[in-house]
C-alpha cells in the first residue's frame, strides 16, 4: 500500500542524504521525493511517497524520528489530505493527429505551454494516478521527454472534508 | 550571537570546549590537516592524549574508555585515510551504542570537492554509521556543532558522532564561544519521561507463573543495575542477560541463569522456552538471541526501551514502556508484588543442575574454560574484561561471571575482531586502579597487535590472555559442524613468535602448552599491576557449546553432550 509521508526538516546540507541514506540502510523504496523550502527558510518540507504496509511505514516513521534534523512526521491518509504532482510533457504530433491532440489536452485541462510544427509542450498537475493517466494517454504520439516533479501533499484543516 | 572576550582560533575553541566538558583524555594520531588543533593541544594542562598505531585503535580504546567509565570517549584523527581508519570503530559503537566524539581533520574549506590531498568525504561517508555528524564551515558555528554533538552522543540512546573540522576553520578566529541556540529537538538530548502504564507492566508480572527478566546493554548504559536487583528479588523472578548485558545483573546471584541467546547457557535457553512472561529490559532482540517470531513462545512478552524504533522491529510484543530503563523500573516497582514462584525458582535449579556449562577436561591440554575459570578465581571476579571476537569471546562470557557493570567489554552487535587489545587500553586509562584483563585469540589479536606500543610507549598494565589454537577457532568450528570439516583458510599457517613479540614491545610475556603449567601461569600472568602477555597453547578442536546453530531457534540447541548427534 502507498503511503505519503510529509516531513519537516532543518534546511541545510546534508539533510538529503540523512533521510534517503535512512531508506537505503533500512532496504525501503522510495517511490517519490519532492523537497521545497517552507515560508521559514530555515525550515524544508519532505514529501516521501514510498509502498509498504503500516509496519514498515512505523519503522520509518521512527527511524526518521531519530535523526536530529527531522523535526516532524506526518503520514497523510488520502482521504484527509490534498496530494498533487506536477509534470511536462513534451511530445509528437503531426498534421494529422494535431487536432486530435488538442482535444485531449482540452479535454484533460492541460495547459499548452508550446507548439511547434511537429511537438507539443505541456503542463498538467493533479494526483499522481491523474497524472500517470495523462502519460499512458499522450504514450502513442511518441513522448520526447518527460519532467515530473514527484508528489507533493498537504493536510486538509478539517479533518472531515474528503 | 553570544559575543565574548578577544577573538581565539577555531582550534583553540575546540580544545576548551573539550576542557569545559569535562574531557580528560583523548586518543589519536595527528596528521597534517588536523595540525592547528594539536598545536593548541599542546598547551593543554587538562587533556591528555594518547598516542596510538592505527586510528582503528584510537576509537575502539575511546570505546573501552567509554564503556568501562560510563563517559564520553573521544578520539582525534587526520582528513582523509586517517579519518576512514575509523569507520570500523564508528560502526561498532553505532551498534553498541556507545557514546563516542570523533574530532577528524578535513582539507581546507576551498579545497573541499577538489579531490585534494588526503581529502574524503567523511560526512558523506558516515552519514549511516554515526549518531550525528557535521562538518564544521565556520569557527564561529563550533560551540553550536560541539555542543549538539556532546548532548546528541549521550543523550537518549547514546550512540558515536562525528565533527568534521576543515583546517582553514581550526585557525579561523572567533568570538562565539557558547552556542547562541541549538537546532536539534529537546527530545534529542533530554531524558524523556516514561511512556506507557507502568501498572498494567507490573500486573502481568504479578499474574506470572514462571517470570522471565531479560536484560540487555540499555542497563548498562542508564545505570539501571541496582533497580534491576531491586525488581528481581522484589518479584522473585529469575534472570538472564544478552552478551551487552552481562554485569547488569550479578552473575553470582541465585537468581540468575547467565547469559541467553547462540551460546548462551542452556539452563538460560530453556527457561526462554519455558516462561510465561518475559520483560526484555534494554535489549533489542537480536537475532543471536531471538531468532524467530516465535521467541518465547509460551509468554506473555513486555519491552522497555529507550529507543522507539526498537519496539516491535524484529519481535512482536503485548506491552510497552518507552523511556530510560532506570526511571521505568522505579516506576515499575511499588505496583510489583513478591509472588510464591518456588515451583519455578525450583524448575530452574533443575534445568542448571540436568544442563549444565560442560566441557572434557579430561586429556592433557589446556582447556580455555579451565584457564578463564581459574583467571575468575585469581581476580575474584574484580577485573575489567574486554575481549576480541570468536571463541575465546564466548568461552570468556561464560566462564568469567560478571558481577558489576562496566566490567565487560566486547563487541557485541558488530563482532568486531582487533577490538579487544585497544578496549582494555582505553578501559585502563580510565580505571588505573583495577586490573584490566584483554582475553583474544591469535587471530583477532593480529588485528590491532600495534597497539602493543601504545602500551609499551604509556608503561601501561594490561593484561592479555592470548588462546593460541593456529586456527580462527569459531570459524573452524562451523567448518566442522557445518562443512564437512573442510577448513577453507582458516588455518594459520604462519603465527609470530607472540612471547618475543610481546618482549620487544617491554611486555614480560610467557607460553604455556601444558595442564602442569596452569598454575604457574595463571601466578605470572597476575603476579603485579605491570603489563604481562600470556600465551596459552589451546587444541584447535576445542568448540564453544552450547550452541543454537545459526538460523535455528531456541528449540535446536546443542549442548556438549549432544555432540554425537551433530556428526551424523
Amino acid at each position: 500500500m502507498k503511503h505519503t509521508l510529509s516531513i519537516l526538516v532543518n534546511n541545510h546540507p546534508g539533510v538529503m542524504s540523512h533521510v534517503s541514506g535512512l531508506f537505503t540502510r533500512r532496504g525501503y523504496n522510495i517511490d517519490s521525493i519532492a523537497v521545497g523550502v517552507t515560508d521559514n527558510p530555515e525550515i524544508s518540507s519532505m514529501t516521501i511517497v514510498l509502498n509498504g504496509d503500516d509496519f514498515v511505514v512505523g519503522q520509518v516513521k521512527n527511524q526518521l524520528l531519530k535523526l536530529p534534523d527531522v523535526l516532524r512526521v506526518q503520514d497523510m491518509a488520502y482521504a484527509s489530505s490534498v496530494q498533487r504532482e506536477l509534470v511536462l510533457v513534451s511530445f509528437s504530433i503531426n498534421e494529422k493527429n494535431r487536432s486530435e491532440a488538442l482535444t485531449i489536452c482540452n479535454g484533460f485541462d492541460v495547459k499548452i505551454l508550446e507548439m511547434t510544427e511537429d511537438s507539443l509542450l505541456i503542463e498538467f498537475s493533479g494526483n499522481s494516478r491523474q497524472v500517470t493517466n495523462i502519460i499512458t494517454v499522450l504514450k502513442p504520439f511518441g513522448i520526447r521527454e518527460i519532467s515530473r516533479t514527484g508528489q507533493i501533499a498537504i493536510a486538509y484543516r478539517n479533518q472531515n472534508a474528503t | 550571537m553570544t559575543s565574548t572576550t578577544e577573538a581565539i582560533t577555531g582550534g583553540r575553541l575546540m580544545v576548551e570546549l573539550l576542557e569545559e566538558a569535562g574531557v580528560e583524555i583523548v586518543f589519536g594520531y595527528p596528521g597534517g590537516a588536523i595540525l592547528p588543533f594539536y598545536d593548541e593541544l599542546y598547551h593543554s594542562k587538562k587533556i591528555k592524549h594518547i598516542l596510538v598505531r592505527h586510528e582503528q585503535g584510537a576509537i575502539h580504546m575511546a570505546e573501552g574508555y567509554a564503556r568501562s567509565t560510563g563517559k564520553l570517549g573521544v578520539c582525534i584523527a587526520t582528513s582523509g585515510p586517517g579519518a576512514t581508519n575509523l569507520i570500523t570503530g564508528l560502526t561498532d559503537a553505532k551498534m553498541d551504542s556507545v557514546p563516542i566524539l570523533a574530532i577528524t581533520g578535513q582539507v581546507a574549506t576551498d579545497a573541499i570537492g577538489t579531490d585534494a590531498f588526503q581529502e574524503a568525504d567523511i560526512f558523506g561517508i558516515t552519514i549511516p554509521i554515526t549518531k550525528y555528524n557535521a562538518l564544521i564551515k565556520k569557527a564561529d558555528d563550533l560551540a553550536r556543532h560541539f555542543e549538539e554533538a556532546i548532548k546528541i552522543a549521550m543523550g537518549g540512546r547514546p550512540g558515536p558522532v562525528l565533527l568534521d573540522f576543515p583546517k582553514d576553520v581550526q585557525l579561523e578566529k572567533t568570538t562565539v564561544r557558547k552556542a547562541p541556540s541549538l537546532k536539534i529537538a529537546p527530545h534529542h538530548y533530554e531524558r524523556p519521561k516514561v511512556k506507557g502504564d507502568p501498572q498494567e507492566f507490573a500486573d502481568g508480572l504479578n499474574q506470572a507463573k514462571r517470570p522471565l527478566l531479560y536484560v540487555g546493554g540499555g542497563a548498562i548504559n542508564s545505570f539501571a543495575s541496582a533497580e534491576i536487583k531491586a525488581l528481581a528479588e522484589k518479584a522473585n523472578a529469575p534472570v538472564t542477560t544478552t552478551l551487552m548485558g552481562l554485569g547488569a545483573f550479578p552473575g553470582t546471584h541465585p537468581l540468575s541463569v547467565g547469559m541467553l541467546g547462540m551460546h548462551g547457557t542452556a539452563y538460560a535457553n530453556k527457561a526462554v522456552l519455558e516462561c510465561d512472561y518475559i520483560l526484555n529490559l534494554g535489549a533489542r532482540f537480536d537475532d543471536r538471541v531471538a531468532k524467530y517470531q516465535d521467541f518465547a513462545p509460551n509468554a506473555v512478552r513486555a519491552h522497555v526501551d529507550i529507543d522507539a524504533a526498537e519496539f516491535n522491529k524484529r519481535i512482536n510484543v503485548d506491552y510497552i514502556l518507552h523511556g530510560d530503563l532506570k526511571d521505568a523500573i522505579r516506576e515499575i516497582l511499588p505496583f510489583v508484588k513478591g509472588g510464591d514462584r518456588t515451583e519455578w525458582i525450583q524448575r530452574i535449579q533443575t534445568l542448571k543442575q540436568n544442563h549444565p556449562l560442560e566441557y572434557d577436561n579430561s586429556g592433557e591440554s589446556i582447556k580455555p574454560q579451565d584457564f578463564l575459570h581459574r583467571v575468575y578465581t585469581k581476580t575474584k571476579g574484580e577485573a575489567i574484561v574486554s575481549t576480541d571476537v570468536g571463541q575465546h569471546q564466548m568461552w570468556a562470557a561464560q566462564y568469567y561471571l560478571f558481577d558489576k557493570p562496566n566490567t565487560w567489554l566486547t563487541s557485541g552487535g558488530l563482532g568486531t575482531m582487533g577490538y579487544g587489545l585497544p578496549a582494555a587500553i582505553g578501559a585502563k586509562f580510565g580505571n588505573p586502579d583495577k586490573t584490566v584483563i584483554c582475553v583474544t585469540g591469535d587471530g583477532s589479536f593480529q588485528m590491532c597487535i600495534q597497539e602493543l606500543a601504545t602500551i609499551a610507549q604509556s608503561k601501561l598494565g594490561v593484561k592479555i590472555l592470548l588462546f593460541n589454537n593456529n586456527f580462527l577457532g569459531m570459524v573452524r568450528q562451523w567448518q566442522e559442524l557445518f562443512y564437512e570439516e573442510r577448513f577453507s583458510e582458516s588455518q594459520w599457517t604462519y603465527n609470530p613468535n607472540f612471547v618475543k613479540l610481546a618482549e620487544s614491545y617491554d611486555i614480560p610475556a610467557m607460553r604455556i602448552e601444558k595442564k602442569s603449567e596452569i598454575d604457574k601461569g595463571v601466578e605470572f600472568f597476575l603476579k603485579d599491576n605491570g603489563s604481562a602477555l600470556i600465551e596459552v597453547m589451546i587444541p584447535a578442536e576445542e568448540k564453544v557449546f552450547p550452541m543454537i546453530p545459526a538460523g535455528k531457534s531456541q528449540q535446536d540447541l546443542i549442548e556438549f553432550k549432544d555432540l554425537g548427534k551433530l556428526k551424523k
